[in-house]
């Protein structure tokens, strides 16, 4: 049975806002995030890459790149250990290890601009990247499909042969279709015939990057006895560790993946590119190996999101209900089978009350890199489609959409759009705080001339995942506590452990002295990803801190010669028969030496319950007719976050999400050539946002208590990046009258449509 | 050719009041001099082309990606990076303004900011949000947003 917990407001450390626990390290250089790890004796790995977004391996020649001087080692695809074709579930989507491995290193052909054909380690960087542009490869260059419509085709080419298609059930050959799901309740056709209006729409958008500024590394040492050890910087060091055993093909025991502090990840440092290879250099050269992605391969090889095309009918009656919803989603998988439709179809009509609604979701190969989890991976994209045509009706129907919104939202027990039904969810109480808020209720104000002014609003949702977490606890005789975990501190979630622990302990948040560990360290934790950290790791936290308190009721039973289950424990007091002897956690600390020695406890959860979260979010933008240039000037992000644990890295959550989702709305885009080759895949040229393009992002924390959760948490970090696309989607039009349909939104598209 | 058998320059330099002289490769930028050979990983590397600003350093009072400097270049010169911030008397106010704004998310690109924004506290003490904005265009963040970094920024001006 899953536990329930009253919610609670009088806690003395969750709720306040201590400086993290990482943070000197951070602000003076002394962290050690995975590309600042050196070993003795260690040298550079480097990877040569197709120019061709589709072709065939005819022959690959290292031999004047092996005859270098300082080259140690070079790979290719027959030095790959050969993995089976099976499917491993990593969290945050899955992994065929056969692919996973030619994905990293062709075999037959290469299905991506930017795939590996060799690898070389020499003794330094520039030796290695030299010896990387000596590689001599023969292609016979193929046909390639960068959007899902020319995949689709008759005659489209096939980019993986082995590819067997699910398409609702049935098997497909010779496909580029992975997967067909569908959902389907009530009576859409009649329903959507029975409808008062119906409106349709088609949105399409193009690929886009997580655009973490830290490169992707790894290093890697494969020792005689065939125990590989590995530093990286990782979401998750044992999926990785999953990953990287399956891709090699030994057991996870042999490898063991030290997470190092890792330079932002938004899913896209689950996957793993560099690890095996940097491995398999290890064990040829008998060296250490160190390797690190330059930009261009991480924006053309690693990470992206899908685009794609999502089409959606929704029917609405004269009462402001809508009655009846069909949508189709085609999402790009990148040239790896994807798995990033399920989401998106979870969340298509996540913040709707709909009776009769139906979803049909293909995922799609294409020669580009394989999508990546990039948070709440598949909402932000149908939120455009759905938060866009919902505007649209309302502004036909002269219904005002936030009204219509409050008319039609989801509470607790409405099912989502896969047929799960919501537990205690906080959409109302969202929605009511945007409608009080002063956003909302300011005036538009008047622009300069030249320049239309406009205000839009959308909502978002998700899910938030559970799964494995581990927390092991010792005491200090000092009265600190020692936290061990295995959750990568992406965001200062060390705080946030040590505050779960604090709170319980009734001790100060810097009395807990957390520390992210290796794989052989820690028990089995989930990936720090679909906004699980705080909710799951934190709740192991949680259960060792409460596991901790029952053994020092028996240390203070040893100490009193009483029965341990008279003790009670508050507010950091162990007390019995009514104060009568009472001892501090601190002074029961120190006496540990003589009470049966050092006091530990473990925490172990698997969640499969989540706090469903949503968000609304209100923008203003300033369009400028002549040169279609779109400012946000205004900018406010409400969100349900159940309890806010430290609530200065829940607005940072907010304001990251929601500026992440202003340059997919503005900005951003895989810019695809005719020959599948990416036109921007510099900084420069891909063009996120800068703190000049921005206003402050103002957050209102709704604060409805997660039921499933000890304190009441629900994950924050993925919703804020659903709503900002569609509100400023009809921001824009609110400012110019037209509406767009396709991402991004940039000044030619707006020059265009006011043509 | 193996790098042992490159023809190497010497520099003296200046790296955070501490005097060095230095054997490098002519081609060597002044982030791998740092990282590299001197052993100063605070100063990030992020897509070495000068468009994240994740390797600011301050090369004599001048803002800098220290990708796009040869590592000769700075022969004579003073460079100062986040590791010269702090004093034995404690962090930077720049330094405490982030962690008590919670400036950063994941930190790879806080080394950059804070030097970036020390080159304009040191200028001008008391800069609006708008020359704030303008000066730290350099610097990407993909975590923040931005919002707290600004707000650390105007924290630390007087």
């Amino acid at each position: 049975m899953v536990a329930t917990f009253e919610p609670k407001k009088d806690y003395k450390v969750v709720g306040t806002r201590p400086i993290r626990h990482d943070g000197y390290d951070k602000v003076t250089g002394k962290a050690i995030y995975g590309a600042d790890f050196k070993l003795p004796g260690l040298i550079w790995g480097a990877v040569a890459r197709s120019p061709h977004a589709h072709a065939n391996i005819i022959s690959i020649d290292t031999s004047e790149a092996e005859k270098m001087d300082g080259v140690l080692a070079v790979i290719t695809h027959k030095d790959m250990p050969k993995a089976e074709s099976k499917m491993v579930d990593l969290g945050e989507g899955s992994v065929n290890f056969k692919w996973a491995s030619e994905k990293l290193m062709a075999n037959k052909k290469v299905i991506y601009k930017g795939h590996p054909v060799a690898a070389i380690a020499a003794i330094d960087r520039n030796i290695a990247e030299e010896a990387a542009r000596k590689i001599i490869v023969k292609y016979e260059i193929l046909e390639s499909v960068t959007n899902v419509v020319d995949a689709m085709k008759e005659n489209a080419p096939i980019i993986l042969e082995d590819l067997i298609g699910d398409d609702l059930g049935e098997k497909v050959h010779d496909t580029n279709m992975s997967e067909h799901i569908r959902h389907d309740f009530g009576d859409v056709e009649k329903s959507m015939k029975d409808s008062d209006h119906t409106f349709e729409g088609e949105f399409n958008m193009e690929m886009v990057h997580q655009g973490y500024i830290e490169p992707h590394n790894a290093t890697a040492v494969w020792n005689e006895d065939d125990q590989i050890k590995i530093w990286t910087s990782t979401q998750g060091a044992f999926p990785a560790r999953t990953q990287i055993a399956g891709i090699l093909q030994v057991n996870v025991s042999q490898v063991k993946v030290t997470p190092l502090e890792i330079g932002g990840g938004f899913g896209g440092k689950i996957p793993v590119y560099f690890e095996p290879i940097a491995a398999i250099l290890s064990k040829k050269s008998g060296r250490p190996v160190k390797m690190v992605m330059e930009r261009t391969a991480i924006f053309e090889t690693t990470g992206p999101t899908p685009g794609g095309k999502i089409k959606i009918k929704l029917g609405v009656n004269n009462d402001m209900k809508i009655n009846s919803a069909i949508s189709e989603i085609w999402f790009e998988a990148g040239a790896n089978p994807g798995g990033m439709i399920g989401p998106a179809a979870m969340c298509i009509y996540a913040p709707y009350n709909i009776e009769n609604m139906r979803i049909d979701a293909c995922d799609i190969l294409v020669n580009k890199p394989k999508i990546a989890a990039y948070r709440a991976p598949g909402s932000p994209q149908v939120a455009f489609a759905m938060e866009s045509l919902i505007d649209e009706l309302c502004d036909n129907l002269d219904w005002n959409s936030l009204d219509f919104r409050m008319k039609n939202a989801s509470k607790s027990g409405t099912r989502r759009g896969d047929g799960v039904r919501f537990s205690k969810i906080g959409l109302e109480e969202v929605l009511s705080a945007a409608k009080a808020s002063n956003h909302w209720n300011s005036p538009l104000g008047n622009p300069l001339p030249g320049i239309k002014r406009g205000r839009g609003l959308a909502t978002g949702y998700w899910f938030n995942i559970g799964l494995k977490s581990a927390a092991n606890l010792a005491v200090n005789s000092d009265g600190t506590v020692i936290l061990t975990e295995g959750s990568t501190d992406i965001g200062g979630s060390r705080a946030s452990m040590a505050m779960h622990v604090a709170e319980v302990l009734g001790i100060d948040a810097h009395d807990v002295k957390p520390n992210i560990v290796d794989t052989d360290s820690i028990g089995f934790t989930d990936v720090t990803g679909g906004s699980r950290t705080t909710y799951a790791t934190g709740y192991a936290c949680w259960e060792a801190a409460n596991n901790l308190v029952n053994e020092l009721k028996k240390r203070a039973s040893i100490l009193w010669d009483v029965n341990s289950e008279e003790i009670s424990f508050n507010d950091g007091v162990f007390s019995h028969n009514n104060e009568e002897k009472i001892i501090s956690f601190k002074d029961l600390a120190s006496k540990l030496g003589d009470l049966g020695g050092p006091a530990t406890s473990t925490g172990s959860v698997d969640l499969s319950s989540a706090g469903d979260g949503f968000g609304m979010h209100i923008v203003d933008v300033d369009i400028d007719v002549e040169t279609g240039k779109t400012d946000v000037i205004r900018y406010t992000a409400i969100q349900d976050v159940g309890t806010a644990i430290h609530p200065s890295y829940v607005e940072g959550q907010l304001q990251g999400g929601a500026v992440q989702g202003i340059g997919w709305a503005l900005n951003e885009e895989y810019y695809m050539l005719n020959d599948g080759s990416m036109a921007n895949s510099s900084f420069l040229d891909y063009r996120m946002p800068t703190s000049l393009d921005l206003p402050k992002i103002d957050t209102i924390l709704v604060e409805v208590p997660n039921p499933l959760h000890p304190y009441g948490v629900r994950g924050v970090g993925e919703v804020p990046i659903c709503p900002p696309i569609p509100a400023i989607a009809n921001a824009i039009k609110n400012a110019i009258g037209v509406r767009l349909y396709d991402t991004p939104m940039n000044a030619g598209r707006i020059i265009d449509s006011l043509r | 050719m193996s790098s042992s058998k490159i023809n190497k320059v010497q520099i003296s330099t200046k790296i955070n009041g501490q005097d060095y002289d230095l054997l490098i490769p002519p081609y060597m930028s002044l982030l791998d001099t740092l990282r590299e050979i001197v052993g100063l990983t605070g100063t990030k590397e992020g897509c070495l082309d000068g468009n994240c600003g994740a390797c600011t350093v301050n090369v004599d009072g001048r803002i800098v990606d220290s990708c796009l400097v040869l590592g000769p270049e700075v022969n004579g010169k003073d460079v100062n990076t986040v590791e010269g911030m702090a004093t034995p008397e404690g962090l930077h106010p720049l330094q405490q303004a982030f962690l008590e704004e919670a400036a950063l998310q994941c930190g790879i690109c806080t080394p950059g900011f804070l030097v970036s924004a020390k080159g304009l506290l040191d200028n001008e003490p008391s800069p609006s949000e708008e020359r704030i904005r303008h000066w730290l265009a350099g610097n990407l963040c993909r975590c923040t947003g931005y919002d707290k970094i600004i707000k650390a920024v105007q924290k630390a001006s007087k």
